[in-house]
């Protein structure tokens, strides 16, 4: 039996990325929502702020701290089991990634103690301020992760000299061209997860009675919050769909199944696409719909897989159910959305047991989305690592065997399968808790002592 | 004519690495420490110590591995690859430690589990360090632009005794950070543990001290060979003069941050030991820094934020340190 490295350091980034992409999609919200909430407390000096806020505060301080564990772990893949592509691609990605640690985790970190720990320490607005920073913070962080990797998708402003990428031109490179699409779809993406997080736990508030001006307050706040962003999120999507058609049309194609270049293309709905015999078995159409949203015109001509040498294609299969998967959870979240906003009327809202119970139901749309839409995304892009120019075999550590890839594997596997449930199982006990004890803060975390001692105030 | 940056960047990937050395140094040494409290009160004051500012002190980490790969992308495609196993370990390792100053307030029923993960998770990630030193001081095996040796080259019995060697050093700047955070009994325990790291590092370092050169004859000859020898005498003197220092403050004398301030001179001496050794190797015995260096756009590029950000960075940070000045208490809770 050979165990392939390749193959098992893709399977071990795969691990790892995706458990760490879960808790950005939720922190990069929370601290955004945590901002809000200290924001409308400071100025109104409002309590349902303050105790929501706090509710808010103590679980982001779970995920964040599981976000940075698993966070650590990922720029040191690139060095031990991706040493080619980092060699190769070094120049030009790495300034990103370091500017994403001097822009953001720093900011994060130093603030969120005091945010944390620090309310009674420091004046109020700085309080507001450290939440502001947060927040910021995670802002930052994706906006250069993002850049790094809209330039693994659309490689823009370098030069290509023995195999290595050398930077021409920093703004081309991190504007690239599909990184402003991808920047707003996933912080939106990450907004919206948050916001039906937020709506499950008000519905269930709602639903046993407890802290029920607060849950009102959120469910009425993330609703109108999500009437703007979930439009928003297919809007972006759209348009992304566009951009990617133009850049990496293999991509769009294995989305959409599409095996011949055609005008006036029918949309697939469903389908179980055939690598081996270039076609579709099963499939769903309508008519001419293909065109219209993926050209936005009805004669529009979409490239087919045929057009692209066979090691060139992606994986069809499971790039086109998870772009299915990710759109239906946006189909839901939107009717979800609507019905909510329908049922303000009569404050129903509060009171509908269908309503708050698909609430409940609805809170790891997000979650699934997002994962749902990254497997599109990187499955999409293979088999390059960087679009067009550098192959994933080309990529990986030469001194690794397969073995070893294995061992370390399994030890995130095992690590891994007992810290996040494990963190799971706390929140939602958070959850279930969190304001029922919600008396006063206890003492202050290594904070000041109770009298003045020497060299402290 | 353009300005070369290489020695810019060598400056400040050497201060980025010591300041984490420092500052999660101590954290980590506090980690291991934690292993010895008597009582579970003494537990919370001792990781109440650093529960505001842990998080901070391993970015330091996160920055060292990316102006690494941002300024000597070379080495790291060769280094990091390299230490494959004591990397993953350490990377394993600060997992369960960080996660631990979350779980075990709000999981009491599975507490001494997390508990064994903060201290255990300290300890591995500690030792793990410690055989990437060992195994960058003892250099790799190259060709042309790739690792060409095995995982587990590095392991060996240098490299495992700088791991020991390292595990003693980060506890004494954990002693040395309870002693300034604590008073009472908890404060006499910090001493006494000072003092017993105190000795294993004079022994594990003395032993790597004479080890290094013995194994490698250019060291030697850098360090013994005339006039470097009247040149780096200074070296060896003012670390025993720090070694001595810090021996009496840990004994009580110039006041609780001394012992502290003393492990950091001892560090700092040790740094530079390994620096001049090495000097000016990045990827030992192949690369110098000048042939691993990134192309100078890239530096430049990266050179122009850094410049701007550590600064604003270093200034918060001392911010965020002076917020949760003073002693922690017993009575710690959480947020
Ligand atoms: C809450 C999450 C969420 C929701 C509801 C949607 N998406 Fe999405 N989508 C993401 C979260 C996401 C993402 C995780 O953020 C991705 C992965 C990488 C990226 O750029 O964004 C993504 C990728 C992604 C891509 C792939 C881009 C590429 O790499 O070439 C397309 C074409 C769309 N999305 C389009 C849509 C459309 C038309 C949606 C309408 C319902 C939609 N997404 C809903
Ligand atoms: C392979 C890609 C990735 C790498 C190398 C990476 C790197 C890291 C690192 C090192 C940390 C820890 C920071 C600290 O010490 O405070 C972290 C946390 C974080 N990452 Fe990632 N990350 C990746 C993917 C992503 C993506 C796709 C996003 C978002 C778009 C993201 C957003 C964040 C955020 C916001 C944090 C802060 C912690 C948190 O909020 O949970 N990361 N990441
Ligand atoms: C934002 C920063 C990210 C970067 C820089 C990045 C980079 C990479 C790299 C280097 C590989 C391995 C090489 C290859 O197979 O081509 C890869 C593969 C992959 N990544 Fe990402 N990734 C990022 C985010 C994500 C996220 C958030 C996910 C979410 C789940 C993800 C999912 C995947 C998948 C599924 C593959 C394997 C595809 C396959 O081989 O079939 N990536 N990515």
């Amino acid at each position: 039996m050979s165990l392939d490295p390749l193959w098992l350091s893709r399977l071990q980034f795969v691990w790892v990325v995706a458990w760490h992409i879960l808790l950005p999609a939720f922190t990069v919200g929370l601290a955004s929502y945590i901002a809000f909430l200290e924001g409308l407390y400071f100025f109104t000096r409002g309590e349902t702020y303050l105790a929501t806020s706090r509710f808010w505060t103590k679980i982001f301080s779970v995920s964040f701290g599981m976000g940075v564990v698993s966070g650590i772990v990922m720029p040191f893949q690139f060095g031990t089991n991706w040493s080619r592509f980092s060699d190769a691609t070094a120049n030009v990605i790495s300034p990103m990634l370091a500017y994403e640690g001097l822009m953001a985790f720093f900011l994060e970190a130093a603030f969120l103690g005091v945010l944390l720990f620090g309310r009674k320490l420091v004046p109020r607005w700085v309080h507001f301020f450290a939440a502001i920073m947060v927040a910021g913070g995670t802002l930052f962080s994706s906006f250069w992760i993002l850049a790094t990797n809209s330039w693994m998708q659309t490689p823009a402003g370098f030069e290509l000299t023995d195999g290595r990428f050398f930077p021409t031109d920093w703004m081309a490179i991190i504007f690239n061209p599909s990184f402003p699409y991808r920047l707003l779809h996933t912080v939106d993406g990450f907004y919206v997860t948050t916001g039906f997080v937020v709506l499950g736990v008000a519905a269930w508030l709602l639903r046993k009675g407890r802290a029920v001006t607060e849950a009102r307050f959120m469910m009425s706040a993330t609703l109108w919050f999500l009437l703007v962003a979930v439009p928003a999120q297919v809007v972006i999507g759209d348009f992304h769909g566009l951009n990617t058609r133009e850049y990496q049309p293999a991509k769009l194609a294995a989305i959409e199944a599409r095996w011949e270049t055609e005008a006036r293309v029918p949309l697939t709905l469903f389908a179980i696409p055939d690598q081996e015999a270039e076609t579709n078995r099963w499939s769903i159409d309508v008519p001419l719909l293909g065109s219209l949203i993926l050209a936005h015109d009805l004669d529009g001509v979409v490239r087919g897989l045929k057009d692209f040498p066979r090691d060139e294609r992606p994986p069809v299969l499971p790039v086109f159910f998870a772009f299915r998967i990710m759109v239906g959870c946006g189909i839901v979240m939107l009717i979800l959305v609507i019905a909510g906003n329908v049922l303000r009327t009569g404050e129903r809202v509060y009171s509908n047991r269908v309503f708050l119970l698909a609430c409940q139901w609805a809170s790891p749309l997000g979650f699934i989305a997002v994962l749902a839409g990254w497997t599109t995304t990187e499955v999409g892009r293979q088999p390059w690592t960087v679009y067009g120019l550098m192959r994933k075999a080309d990529s990986v550590s030469p001194s690794l065997t397969g073995g070893q890839v294995l061992t370390s594997l399994i030890g995130y596997m095992v690590t891994y399968a007992i810290i996040f449930p494990a963190g799971l199982i706390l929140m939602r006990r958070m959850v279930r808790e969190g304001f029922t004890d919600n008396a006063d803060e206890p003492p202050i975390a290594g904070g000041r002592p109770p009298g003045p001692i020497k060299g402290a105030s | 004519m353009t300005l070369d940056l290489v020695p810019i960047w060598t400056f400040i990937l050497g201060f980025g690495v010591f300041l984490y050395v420092l500052l999660d140094g101590f954290d980590l040494g506090v980690g291991m420490l934690f292993h010895f409290a008597k009582t579970t009160e003494e537990r919370n004051r001792i990781i109440g110590s650093i529960v505001p500012i842990w998080d901070g002190n391993e970015t330091w980490l996160v920055l060292g591995g990316l102006a690494l790969m941002a300024a000597f992308p070379l080495a790291f495609a060769i280094i990091i690859p390299a230490v494959y196993f004591p990397i993953a370990l350490m990377l394993l390792a600060l997992i369960f430690r960080g996660i631990a100053f979350e779980f075990r307030f709000r999981d009491s029923k599975h507490k001494t589990f997390w508990d064994y993960g903060f201290t255990y998770g300290s300890l591995v990630a500690t030792f793990a360090q410690g055989i990437v030193l060992g195994a960058f001081i003892q250099g790799f095996k190259v060709d042309g632009r790739h690792f060409v040796g095995s995982s587990f080259d590095c392991f060996t019995p240098f490299s495992l005794l700088t791991g020991i060697a390292l595990i003693f050093g980060y506890t004494l700047l954990g002693a040395g950070w309870l002693i300034i955070k604590t008073d009472g009994e908890l404060q006499t325990h910090a001493r006494r543990w000072g003092r017993i790291a105190f000795i294993g590092v004079l022994i594990a370092v003395g032993i790597v001290s004479l080890w290094t050169p013995l194994m490698n004859a250019a060291i030697a000859e850098r360090w013994f060979s005339w006039p470097n020898i009247a040149f780096l005498a200074p070296v060896p003197l003012v670390t025993a003069m720090l070694g001595a220092f810090t021996w009496l403050a840990l004994g009580g004398r110039y006041g609780d941050p001394a012992p502290f301030f003393g492990a950091l001179g001892l560090f700092l001496m040790s740094y530079a030991g390994i620096a001049i050794s090495l000097w000016p190797m990045i990827v030992p015995p192949v690369y110098s820094l000048g042939a691993a260096a990134s192309s100078e756009s890239t530096q430049a590029f990266l050179l122009i934020g850094t410049l701007v950000l550590i600064p604003i960075i270093l200034v918060y940070t001392g911010w965020s340190y002076w917020v949760f000045r003073g002693k922690v208490r017993g009575d710690f809770g959480h947020h």
